[in-house]
């Protein structure tokens, strides 16, 4: 195989082995390889597609169909933006752009020192405290952009 | 059975007919664009809309099942606008460089866009600025063309068994790509050319090398080369399609006439070299055969490997049963090697003056002709461009010949005539055929008494049939259409791992539906009807020829007696053999 191989963990081995012969078992196993990697490398799907013996070409049209699942790999601190009507409405776009223009990066780019990514997500399950975002697995509620600077300083030396 | 109405006409069709089926018996047609007879309907353009009774609801007439008492409504002033709007949308995102269009005056959009009267674009333009890929050398996607109707990713997935596209992102943005976006040479792509086939508009067509076909047939002075062209079997049934004449009409002979035309020096037919495809293929099968498959000869079952989109398809996806992979070259090669070899040595040419073009039904063979070193046998690039029948009526058409009016013209010898065996090698079950007939001789000494082996004849997918050659079995498979070969072939698998005997004897297998007749680069809008008819115009030419088996071909004995020596000689071995090499699916 000229794709470079990729190991998979024995707990993914395990979970895969699993969720094998289960239908539907694509977006399962997708969520499941996402965890592991923190995106699906394309080793990783081809690895996928010869264990459970599904082209390639079904596992990217999945894979590109939703926003969820990521095809390149993201920064090590992940900036999920909502643009959820909530959120919208009280300006999660203005916090988007400015998080971009922080941190010079747009789409599925990475910061250069490979620290941050952003996400514009549709919910994160909080309306209430909309506009929000969240980092990695901290939600932060009711942001103005002023804070910007400062929240994303905390994640720069860690 | 069902009875309805369609537009006040009574009609009454089988139960599970569609809307649309069941209108086209009372000579209504409903206008539709995604449809197509050979993929089961998936309701994705919207254009087929009709209504039922007095209910206002829109359904898709492709995928609704005609059920008893519907008064089905096809055309109200209120469909009429929902056509036109879908349209108007489609054409949104659809350039306007129709003038030039692969497609042009071929495309199913443009058509649809004249008879709904389109005079202007209501809806502000939104075109895609994605790269061309012409990366396989045969086909060019052009994804700025496509208008997602998802006809090319069900031939390529369904059909074809292939999965080399795929529907990839979302809505507005989704688009036809092979896997993680590589290149499509670089991924499972067997160049079937089913995808161009298929396409209703310019998104995927074949890779036009008229260019420099014209460029060497305008050539003068000390530069110029012999132009020697070979035309495929299939070709000459189809090629009458592109100038308004019913499926399967034979134009042999008028094709010879306008290559002369077009100014080709020397005229010969693939024919003649199935013929000698057959004659080594035989000896090899027979060879195989008479041992069991145990020795050196090589294993059974034999699997027929004349069809370059197929045997790109298992070097990727059966690489295991290379060795069960019949090692003589196709027709197209054959006559290539024979043309720089011995023809230039009979005519004392040298072989790098000669510019040798072949016709075929196939875009696959495009890239067959550069596959591997085997393929410059003769020291040159046996066969410098192939071409499909598409370009080759663009070129007549250029050329301003007359096609249907041409007196009848001959091929030359000695690499033109051919026996009737030779001819049906473009259809599905016509290689098996030819060669049983031809093995039957090796084998026994004698000739056929009747040489028609109608079990491997016809359309369906799978063929088998048990052939008694004096006593001894011969059981032998016929698949066509690539997604039919996986249960062949896991078949054959299976019985090798358990240590059982083969299933068949002998298996063919061609990647189109109907085989070659059937081709990625035939004239537009295959359907069954239309195979089944250029198979029948295949078969009555073998009928009506004076030899029957390859074997008998004066010509084929002169050409071993002169040049080849016999059938698997090592001199035929090094010139009308190769080999092949187990593939990734993806290079990149």
């Amino acid at each position: 195989m000229p794709v470079a191989q990729i190991e998979f963990s024995g707990e993914l081995m395990d979970f895969i082995e699993e969720w094998k012969e289960k239908p539907g078992n694509l977006i399962m196993l997708l969520h499941r390889i996402q965890e592991e990697f923190g995106y699906i490398p394309r080793e990783a799907a081809e690895k996928l597609s010869r264990i459970i013996g599904l082209p390639l070409a079904k596992i990217y049209g999945v894979i590109t169909f939703y926003h969820f699942f990521k095809t390149t790999k993201p920064g090590k601190h992940r900036i999920s933006i909502c643009l959820g009507t909530a959120c919208y409405l009280r300006g999660s776009q203005d916090l988007l752009d400015e998080t971009q223009s922080i941190l010079n990066i747009k789409g599925d780019e990475i910061t250069d020192d490979g620290l941050f990514s952003i996400d514009a997500v549709r919910c994160l399950g909080c309306c209430g405290l909309a506009p929000v975002l969240m980092i990695d697995n901290e939600i932060y509620g009711k942001v103005v952009k002023e804070q910007l600077p400062e929240i994303i300083a905390k994640y720069r030396s860690n | 059975m069902v009875n309805a109405k369609i537009n006040g006409i009574p009609v009454q069709v089988a139960e599970g007919t569609t809307v649309l089926e069941a209108a086209l018996k009372v000579d209504v047609k409903i206008p539709k664009l995604c449809h197509n007879d050979d993929l089961e309907p998936w309701a994705a353009c919207g254009i087929c809309v009709v209504k039922n009774g007095t209910n206002p609801k829109m359904i898709r007439s492709c995928c609704t099942p005609l059920e008893e008492g519907m008064a089905i409504v096809t055309n109200d002033a209120e469909l009429v606008q929902t056509r036109k709007t879908v349209i108007e949308l489609i054409l949104s995102t659809h350039p306007d460089d129709c003038l030039a269009c692969p497609r042009n005056q071929e495309c199913e959009l443009q058509r649809l866009a004249a008879e709904f009267g389109i005079r202007e674009q209501p809806f502000p333009k939104r075109l895609r600025d994605l790269p061309l890929d012409d990366s396989t050398g045969s086909l060019i996607l052009n994804p700025e063309k496509c208008i997602r109707c998802g006809r090319c990713v069900k031939v390529c997935q369904e059909m074809q068994n292939v999965w080399a596209i795929e529907f990839l992102g979302r809505g507005e943005k989704t688009r036809i790509a092979p896997a993680a976006d590589v290149k499509l040479g670089e991924g499972p792509c067997i160049k079937c050319g089913q995808c161009s086939a298929h396409c209703p508009v310019g998104a995927i067509y074949e890779n036009d090398q008229t260019g420099p076909v014209w460029e060497a047939l305008m050539k003068e002075g000390a530069d110029a080369k012999t132009c020697v062209v070979q035309i495929a079997p299939a070709v000459r049934v189809a090629l009458g399609e592109a100038f308004g004449l019913p499926p399967g009409t034979n134009l042999t002979k008028k094709i010879y006439t306008a290559l002369r035309r077009l100014g080709f020096d020397m005229i010969f037919d693939t024919n003649f070299a199935a013929d000698l495809t057959i004659m080594e293929e035989g000896t090899e099968f027979v060879r195989r055969f008479v041992d069991g498959g145990k020795s050196e000869g090589g294993p059974l079952p034999l699997i027929t490997s004349c069809c370059p989109a197929w045997v790109d398809y298992l070097e990727k996806y059966y690489g295991d049963m290379i060795p069960n992979f019949s090692t003589a070259k196709s027709p197209q090669q054959m006559m290539g090697t024979m043309i720089k070899t011995y023809w230039a040595e009979k005519a004392k040419i040298d072989p790098a003056k000669i510019f040798s073009v072949s016709i075929m039904p196939c875009t696959a063979k495009k890239f067959e002709n550069h596959r591997n070193d085997t393929m410059y046998a003769s020291g040159f690039q046996d066969v410098d461009v192939s071409l499909t029948t598409r370009e080759l009526a663009r070129m007549i058409k250029q050329a301003g010949i007359d096609l249907l009016n041409l007196p009848d013209g001959e091929s030359d010898s000695p690499l033109g005539p051919y026996s009737g065996a030779g001819v049906i090698f473009g259809a599905t079950g016509g290689v098996m055929e030819a060669a049983l007939r031809t093995a039957y001789n090796l084998i026994t000494g004698e000739d056929l008494k009747d040489v028609n082996f109608t079990g491997v004849r016809g359309i369906s997918g799978i063929k088998e049939a048990s052939v008694h050659i004096k006593g001894t079995e011969v059981r032998v498979a016929v698949a066509h259409q690539m997604g039919n070969i996986a249960q062949v072939l896991d078949m054959v698998r299976k019985a090798k791992a358990e240590g059982k005997e083969t299933p068949w004897h002998f298996i063919e297998v061609m990647a189109c539906r109907g085989g070659c007749i059937g081709g990625g680069g035939q004239p537009y809008g295959a359907t069954d009807e239309v195979r089944k008819q250029r198979i029948r115009g295949i078969y009555d030419d073998d009928e009506k020829s004076e030899y029957r088996c390859s074997h008998q071909n004066p010509l084929i004995k002169q050409v071993y007696a002169e040049f080849l020596e016999k059938p698997g000689s090592h001199k035929a071995h090094e010139l009308l053999h190769t080999h092949y090499t187990a593939r990734d699916l993806y290079l990149k």
